[in-house]
């Protein structure tokens, strides 16, 4: 089982990478109409290093799966890609494409605009804690803090294992700064 | 990792690292962006010869020392070793300085030091000392801000992991210390063969009230609080209405032992512990302090001896704050709070819970009267814990990720660094809201603006000390230069003017406005008052004294010549002391000392001071001795030779500079 997961998520790579260079077309705003005398440079954060050698960070590992294109797209737009390419050390549930898809329609749409980036931050928030909580570290009935301090609880039934009873972690991939459990169901927070 | 994540990983980075490369590198993110403008470079320029605005003082980190820079220029002017040796000054392998590294381990020669608490008096900087934790092996350090020296280290006695340390009370009546790593106390005996499992019964905490005499700096251990073996992570004295408390962030009230990064990491709410320290003294003056046995050492540095003095102290006053109920209180705090930090009007407590996604801000007149309201929502190991809500003053909402450390502008704005969003987050203190932010490249540790911590402070820069700087500056290897960032905060817009590399890791730095310090540094050590007990102070007086296998060399130097500079009787077996005393009473003239095979170091000798280097001959022969700090034209000059003879070999014990022993040299020079 979990090798077939592990094909399908490999082999989207290569077209999920494609697709983000294609998106790439929106041009950087602001700061660039400063004073003639002087002179402007603009500065990234700590996912523009330049970096082919070490392993790869959560950003660069979920930038790479065609399975969570919908998920790379709400980091972009909560502007969180360079605080998912810090130290961490983190530990992210990715939702799959067909795990957004599944919330109502029109949901995500709603919420990658500019005016709902703190909604979506506060969701984003929701699939990460900051520590690595490895497979095996689960435990039924564990509760786990997130970043937005909300709480998320672990269910364990014949060996699967759950958050909040609804979505099922069916991969998991280590990253440079942390783990990505793959779930495939998004976490919604009962506030 | 199991075998099926190893082939998941290796399939990915193989396939998939040439085009994510493209994908991520051609696409560098929108935020967070700056613009350094072109009248940054201005506005750090110093020009040759022009003094800068600020000192500050760096923490080192794993170095164990302080380094010192200039701002806003950034440029390192000298680094201070505290607590680790330092063979480039000798200190730690002069004989003069070796009693200052003891501890009740013995000669333990490094540490990791954190924090530096500058002097104040009325709260505001008094530009007397620098004070700064030894983290491993739980000391606090003394620094002169006259001679830029480590002046005096004392250990901490029932402490592990000194990290909540040296932070002062508003007339630095106290240098505090706690114990990051609770562990069954020294004062148990030898009841502290305990297993490690037994963590909640047997592991205990501490906090240390470190008494600064007003005139000479000196400290001593004055009073200990036992409590509970929790975490305890930062403190910061209060001020004006708080001063007479002083409150320290606390993480795993979980009690793990194993596996922090986790078991640590459970409960919703940690505490920020408020500590009644006037109480305390109270208690103490009323004889309710009890005597524990322990044994630590107390290091004296003297500029008038130019040695020190290591005493061993066996005894410390403890307050049992679970049986005296009203000297510390809990105030639950979000998520492993890590930085606590108290605003210049001393009626705010900023809590930064590491793991949280909001600043709590605690309000001290809050605090006094749900304490005096008896409003707890229980107690914690025997401890009254506040309840949230009537200490809160509010939460800063979505400040970023990682909140750690908080300063202040003075001007009514709090500005804390987020290490894991890594910026700065600039927010108004009353109304808790967000008014700009900033990127730190990267992941900001500590932050230090001038005066920040004080009642006064002095605002214009923040200055970040980052964590990592990976592609900021040319690469020197895996290892790369620790990096801090000056922002200019004197509008309303935070704006990044500067990188600097820096020594070490840093962690906390102050900074002090030049005039409080530059006027009292001192030139040079009068030789008129050097009262060390092998002190030289003409050449005249220059001698070799033999006792039985110690030789003593009383030894001058002055440009460009040592006296003696050819000595002669020398055996197998004898364990020599070169004296040095630099007769120089001019700013900026040091001499140094260096033998062949000497196992230690090398000496820098201050115009005026002593000070004493150990040698022990391993061959015989003849062994060039020489000056290493350039001193003047003849420079090169400045040398001299030591005759080593067999062990019982005849050859006489004779000295002198201008004659050859061979010509049968005069014992005295004149």
């Amino acid at each position: 089982m979990k090798k077939n997961i592990a094909s399908i998520f490999v082999m989207g790579l290569a077209m999920g990478s494609l697709m983000i260079i294609n998106s790439c077309g929106s041009k950087t705003e602001e700061n660039t109409s400063a004073p003639s005398t002087e002179e402007s440079t603009e500065l990234g954060g700590q996912s523009a290093v330049k970096d082919d050698d070490s392993q790869q960070d959560i950003v660069k590992v979920a930038s790479g799966s065609k399975d969570h294109t919908t998920l790379v797209a709400a980091i972009k737009a909560a502007e969180y890609v360079d605080v998912l390419s810090n130290a961490g050390p983190f530990t992210v549930f990715a939702p799959t494409n067909d795990a957004f898809n599944k919330l109502p329609e029109g949901t995500v749409e709603t919420l990658v605009k500019p005016e709902n980036k703190d909604k979506l931050r506060d969701i984003l928030e929701y699939h990460v804690a900051v520590a690595v909580y490895k497979t095996d570290m689960f435990k039924d009935g564990q509760i786990i803090n997130m970043a937005n301090l909300g709480n998320v609880k672990i269910s364990i039934k014949n060996g699967e294992i759950f958050i909040n009873e609804t979505a099922k972690i069916i991969g998991t991939v280590p990253s440079s700064n942390g783990i990505i459990h793959v779930i495939d169901n998004v976490l919604l927070e009962k506030k | 990792m199991t075998t099926i994540h190893m082939k998941i990983y290796h399939l990915i980075t193989a396939t998939a690292v040439p085009l994510l490369l493209l994908a991520l590198t051609g696409c560098a993110p929108k935020n967070p962006t700056q613009a350094i403008t072109g009248d940054a470079a201005e506005k750090v320029y110093v020009a040759p010869g022009k003094h800068d605005a600020y000192y500050n003082f760096v923490s080192g980190g794993f170095s164990g020392q302080v380094s010192v820079y200039g701002i806003p220029s950034g440029r390192l002017f000298r680094v201070i070793p505290v607590f680790s040796q330092d063979p480039q000054t000798g200190w730690g392998y002069s004989e003069e300085s070796k009693p200052m590294l003891n501890t009740s381990h013995g000669f333990t020669p490094w540490d990791d030091s954190h924090h530096i608490a500058l002097s104040t008096t009325n709260g505001e900087h008094d530009g007397k000392w620098v004070f700064i934790n030894g983290n491993n092996t739980p000391r606090i350090a003394r620094i002169s801000l006259k001679t830029f020296r480590t002046e005096e280290i004392i250990e901490i006695p029932n402490a592990s992991g000194n990290h909540s340390s040296p932070f002062l009370t508003e007339n630095s009546e106290y240098a505090v210390a706690g114990t990051r790593f609770s562990f069954p106390l020294d004062y148990a005996g030898e009841t502290v063969d305990v297993p490690i499992n037994s963590y909640k019964k047997n592991f205990k905490g501490t906090v240390s009230f470190v008494s600064i005499n007003k005139e000479s700096g000196n400290m001593a251990v004055a009073f200990q609080l036992l409590l509970p073996g929790i975490n305890f992570d930062l403190s910061r004295g209060g001020r004006g209405p708080s001063k007479d408390w002083f409150f320290f962030s606390c993480y795993n009230t979980e009690l793990a032992n194993t596996l922090l990064e986790v078991n640590a990491s459970q409960k919703d709410k940690d505490f920020i512990m408020a500590v009644n320290w006037k109480k305390a003294e109270q208690y103490i003056a009323a004889g309710k302090g009890k005597k524990l046995n322990v044994n630590y050492a107390h290091n004296v540095y003297s500029d008038e001896t130019h040695t020190s003095t290591s005493t061993m102290l066996k005894e410390v006053l403890a307050l049992d704050p679970i049986e005296l109920k009203d000297i510390v209180y809990f105030m639950p705090c979000p998520k492993s709070p890590h930085g606590c930090d108290v605003d210049p009007s001393g009626k705010y407590i900023v809590g930064s819970g590491k793991l949280a996604a909001l600043i709590p801000v605690f309000s001290f007149d809050k605090m006094i009267a749900a304490i005096a309201a008896k409003n707890f929502e229980g107690e914690f190991e025997g401890i009254p814990v506040l309840k949230y809500e009537s200490v809160l003053h509010g939460e800063v909402k979505k400040p970023g990720l990682g909140p750690l450390h908080t300063e202040f502008d003075g001007k009514g704005f709090a500005y804390t660094s987020m290490f894991v969003s890594s910026e700065i987050v600039k927010w108004n203190i009353e109304n808790l809201t967000v008014v700009d932010r900033v990127p730190t490249y990267y992941s900001i540790g500590h932050l230090s603006i001038p005066g920040g911590p004080t009642a006064k402070p002095h605002g214009q820069y923040v200055i970040a000390y980052n964590k990592i700087t990976k592609d900021r500056y040319l690469p020197t290897g895996p290892e790369l230069t620790q990096s801090a960032q000056i922002y200019d905060i004197s509008g309303e817009k935070m704006k990044l003017l500067l990188d600097f590399p820096t020594i070490g890791e840093p962690h906390y730095a102050e900074a002090i406005p030049a005039k409080l310090v530059e006027p009292n540094s001192t030139k040079f050590f009068k030789i008129e008052d050097n009262k060390h007990p092998y002190v030289t102070k003409s050449e005249k007086d220059a001698k070799v004294v033999r006792q039985g296998n110690q030789v003593h060399v009383y030894m001058t130097c002055i440009r460009s010549h040592f006296v003696p500079d050819n000595i002669e009787g020398i055996k197998m077996g004898d364990v020599l002391y070169f004296h040095i005393t630099n007769l120089e009473q001019d700013w900026d003239v040091p001499h140094g000392f260096a033998i062949k095979g000497a196992n230690n170091a090398e000496l820098l000798i201050m115009p005026g001071e002593t000070a004493t280097l150990k040698w022990s001959p391993d061959r015989v022969g003849v062994s060039a001795m020489y000056c290493t700090d350039f001193c003047s034209a003849l420079h090169q000059e400045m040398q001299g030779y030591i005759r080593v003879s067999p062990a019982g070999s005849s050859t006489p014990l004779k000295w002198g500079t201008g004659e050859t022993p061979e010509a049968g040299l005069a014992a005295e020079v004149k």
